[in-house]
């Protein structure tokens, strides 16, 4: 039941919010039906934990055996509390902002979450594949309706980019559907279904690519940045906040058990590819004199660490990679508030026009400073145990010969975030006030609130992340025998 | 069976008993689908109403019917003979019943011949408009070609197997029958225009009025295929080996050209035209792959595709700028017309949750399940992507871009039927099963 519920309440009340006329109405509704949809997503993770109510399965085209088939693994619950976390935490922290037409603007964002939930909860290939392209069409509508300037030309590419992945993933998809016993779409038909060697190497491309435009992986990236600076910032939250952790998650539950042999042949490849574009990323990060690109590329950096630590295949990396999914998802909102607020407040985002903000309005620094020290990983925060594991994790493994050089340009990475990051709250907070931001800025209270729920979910998990670990615990034990190459090494 | 009783009597036309006329035709083919025949006519077997024809009349009359709530009005302002030009398109229909369900050549060359010449007609109905006669004439001599083409194929097949029967055992390998195979394979892809028969396509569907192009790109271009498919299914399914390569390549060049032209187009009715090119392209697929799912999936295909195309037409034909610019702010003068044109062109662009995804679905599975030519269905997605680009063109004119908007005057009705329409897209996007069942059941 709670699956369906998960998508059903916003799915609905998404296509209720276009018809409400009154901006405040449509406001209040929205945050009423996204509250409701977290109380559901808490109360499958703590009361209702049996498995009859986190599994759902009906009939749907039975000449080519679909199935409606959603349940909530260890890895859907994180995800699903992901999503029905932030966007509550968008709308509240997003209260303020103006838009025009306000009830499209507002239904499209829940109708977003509905792509979004079903992409964490699907267990049918056909349905997974529905769901991820329902995530991108209203994407589509918002980043090109309410974007900045360029939005139009940008929006377009981003379009494009993912729209050519998923196209691609789609061959694959029923490329492996054909090969099932059954002709089945079901995720244990998948699971199961012996591929030849040859046939594996190119299927694995065809999806990996899919999942790397997502992510995104070095060098199909070029659309990130740009799709960050120009979308409405409530909707660059759920993109790079939620949106980019589908592509994590079709490479766990899609790419790693179904084609685990080419998955450990081109790891070393992907790897190379994601390491590279993490010091990529970072190196142009230092560079960035605008606030938006920054996150942006340090997401990319971020992203790239997962995925070379989900090819090192190791149970740590595993679990460092799922916390690390909902912290990334958190900090980055955080980070958007802040930059949300500067901007609005201040009418610009260029580093180089800012400074001394601290003086001024203290909360702020100190809640961003909280936020952008989880970013790099300090200890005591939710990013230090993320990245401790996944660390720990491409260290350790087995699979890949070349663990150290990883480990090592893996590492220099972090440090390169401690620049940019440190740099950038150098530059903005401390140092001269100038004409501009002499005024200086007294945070309103939904912000506070928002940014205080991010530092305390920072504090939380980076002091006792066990609540989070147990959850995915039996998840990346599953996925991880499913993808097990190491009997072929004793061959 | 034969429909044609029913379609003489309309040369009285009036809107209403071209409407009538064809309600009935379609409610005789649904009740001879689900058993009840009124009349059988001895056609020797040259004619056979399988289940397969049957549900592509039922689809072809739907659309049909679809098109003359829309746009019967529109037909009006073409030329004086209003009355003809119904009973030239149910002349075209009548063509259709008869490609859709040939069992011999001679038949086939009928229906083919049954279709093309009252279109050639059509075409140049807008007496007045250069551009409408030179496209007709066009399209005669073209299609007087191929249909020159066609005979001699016929007449080489003949020679071989000596029988005009499409479900004779043939003899594959005689250089005759081969020679005729491929002669009639060029004239059909003249008839869907499949690259590199294409190049009357784009000037003929910009010629022509639009109210006819529309009913020519959509319906007529499907009975093309039915009767490709059917063709090589039947008379040369055994030859298989012989023509997949060289239809692989059609379906190649149908879609690069159809999709990389498309997209430099400036004007909304040629960027159509092209599309429809691409579209034929995958189509074509279900030609090359030949087995359950092709059929299926040309079915769904065809409904999808001619229920979204005339939608979009219909629309288009109430705008007196056919550029994209004249869509410009198009969806804050009609939100409505500007939410179903843009599920129409989302299921051209085949996103999910619409029909002509899981009509691109079928194709794709069916060229997959061939298990050979990988390349091909990877060339045909990366196309896909390319005709998402102008697709969403219109799209992103309608309503990110800030323009005017045209005024158009339209009736409650016909926004219903859009909203109807476009609902039904939907329904079959998430239910297939409406319309495969009825192949089986």
């Amino acid at each position: 039941m709670i699956p369906v519920l998960l998508i059903l309440i916003p799915l609905i009340s998404g296509l209720l919010t276009f018809f409400i006329k009154n901006e405040k109405a449509v406001r209040g509704w929205v945050l009423f039906s996204s509250v409701i949809t977290l109380c559901v997503s808490i109360l499958g993770l703590t009361v209702l934990k049996n498995d009859s109510y986190l599994q759902f399965r009906m009939n749907w085209m039975s000449t080519m055996n679909a199935s409606f088939s959603l349940r909530l693994d260890g890895m859907g619950q994180i995800l699903c509390l992901l999503t029905s976390v932030s966007f509550p935490l968008v709308f509240i922290s997003t209260w303020e902002s103006e838009y025009k037409k306000p009830a499209n603007f507002f239904g499209l964002m829940l109708l977003m979450q509905v792509g979004l939930m079903g992409v964490f909860l699907s267990m049918d290939a056909l349905l997974f594949y529905f769901f991820w392209e329902l995530a991108l069409i209203p994407a589509y509508f918002l980043c090109s309706q309410w974007g900045g300037e360029k939005r139009i030309a940008v929006t377009f590419k981003f379009f494009i980019y993912t729209f050519t992945g998923s196209i691609l993933m789609l061959v694959a998809i029923i490329y492996i559907y054909m090969q099932t016993p059954t002709h089945s779409f079901d995720i244990t038909a998948f699971y199961n279904t012996p591929l030849a060697n040859r046939s594996e190497s190119w299927l694995f491309w065809l999806m990996f690519i899919a999942f790397a435009i997502k992510m995104p992986i070095w060098p199909l990236h070029t659309w990130q940045p740009d799709t960050y600076e120009q979308a409405p910032t409530a909707v660059t939250m759920i993109l790079s906040g939620v949106m980019v952790k589908m592509g994590v998650l079709g490479i766990i539950r899609w790419l790693m058990p179904v084609l685990h042999l080419s998955f450990y042949q081109w790891g070393d490849t992907v790897s190379t590819l994601a390491i590279t574009g993490m010091i990529y990323a970072s190196l142009i990060a230092i560079r960035q004199d605008d606030l938006k690109r920054l996150v942006a590329y340090s997401s990319i950096a971020h992203m790239g660490l997962m995925c070379a630590t989900l090819f090192s295949e190791t149970q740590s990396g595993m679990q460092g990679v799922m916390i690390q999914m909902f912290n990334h998802g958190i900090n980055i909102i955080g980070l958007w508030i802040v930059i949300e607020l500067i901007e609005r407040q201040f009418g610009t985002r260029k580093i180089s026009e800012l400074g001394g903000l601290a003086q001024r309005s203290p909360a702020m620094a100190i809640l961003l400073v909280i936020v952008a020290l989880a970013n790099i990983g300090l200890p005591l925060t939710n990013g230090f145990i993320g990245e401790f594991l996944m660390f720990n994790g491409i260290f350790a493994s087995a699979v890949t010969k070349y663990y150290i050089v990883f480990t090592v340009l893996a590492g220099i990475t972090i440090i390169l975030a401690a620049v940019y990051t440190l740099n950038m709250i150098r530059k903005v907070f401390y140092g001269e006030a100038n004409t501009l931001t002499a005024p200086g800025y007294s945070i309103r209270f939904n912000e506070k609130m928002a940014l205080g729920i991010i530092v305390a979910f920072i504090l939380v998990i980076g002091i006792y992340p066990n609540i989070f670990l147990n959850i995915t615990q039996e998840t990346s034990e599953f996925i991880l025998k499913k993808a097990d190459v190491t009997s072929l090494f004793s061959k | 069976m034969m429909f044609s009783s029913f379609l003489l009597t309309n040369k009285s036309a009036i809107r209403n008993l071209a409407i009538l006329g064809l309600v009935i035709v379609l409610a005789s083919n649904v009740l001879e689908m689900s058993g009840v025949v009124f009349f059988r006519i001895d056609t020797k077997d040259m004619i056979r109403f399988d289940r397969f024809s049957l549900l592509f009349n039922t689809i072809v009359f739907t659309s049909t019917l679809v098109y003359f709530l829309l746009s019967a009005r529109d037909i009006e302002k073409v030329g004086i003979n209003y009355g003809e030009y119904f009973a030239l398109i149910f002349f075209v229909l009548c063509g259709i019943t008869l490609t859709s369900s040939f069992r011999s050549l001679l038949v086939l060359f009928l229906g083919i011949e049954i279709i093309s010449i009252p279109l050639y007609i059509l075409t140049g109905s807008d007496k007045r408009n250069l551009k409408s006669n030179e496209a007709s004439l066009k399209y005669f001599l073209l299609g007087a070609f191929s249909t020159g083409l066609m005979l001699m194929g016929i007449a080489l097949v003949y020679g071989s197997t000596g029988t005009f029967s499409t479900t004779a055992v043939t003899q594959p390998d005689s250089a005759l029958f081969i020679s005729g195979m491929l002669l009639l394979m060029f004239s059909m892809a003249f008839k869907v225009s499949a690259a590199p028969f294409h190049f009357w396509t784009p000037d003929v569907y910009d010629g022509a009025p639009t109210v006819f192009t529309s009913f020519m790109a959509t319906i007529v271009k499907v009975a093309g295929f039915i009767a490709f498919i059917r063709l090589f299914g039947d008379e040369f399914g055994t030859a298989q080996p012989v023509w997949q390569l060289l239809i692989a390549l059609i379906t190649a060049i149908t879609l690069f050209i159809g999709n990389i032209t498309a997209v430099f187009q400036q004007s909304v009715k040629r960027m159509l035209a092209y599309s429809s090119i691409s579209q034929a392209g995958f189509m074509m697929l279900a030609i090359y792959a030949m087995n359950t799912e092709a059929k299926e999936g040309l079915l769904l295909y065809s409904a999808a595709y001619c229920l979204a195309t005339i939608g979009i037409f219909a629309v288009l034909i109430k705008l007196k700028d056919y550029s994209f610019e004249g869509f410009n702010g198009f969806a804050k003068k009609q939100p409505l017309l500007a939410l179903v044109t843009t599920i129409f062109l989302l299921s051209l662009a085949g996103i999910p949750l619409t029909a002509g995804f899981l009509a691109k679905f079928y194709m794709l599975k069916a060229a997959l399940a061939t298990g050979k030519y990988l390349w091909l269905v990877i060339f045909a997605v990366l196309m896909a992507v390319v005709s998402v680009y102008y697709y969403f063109r219109v799209i992103q004119a309608m309503y990110f871009k800030e323009g005017a908007g045209q005024n158009i005057e339209v009736s409650q009705p016909f926004k219903w039927t859009l909203v109807l329409l476009a609902a039904v897209i939907i329904l079959l996007g998430i239910f297939p099963d409406l319309i495969i069942y009825w192949l089986y059941f």
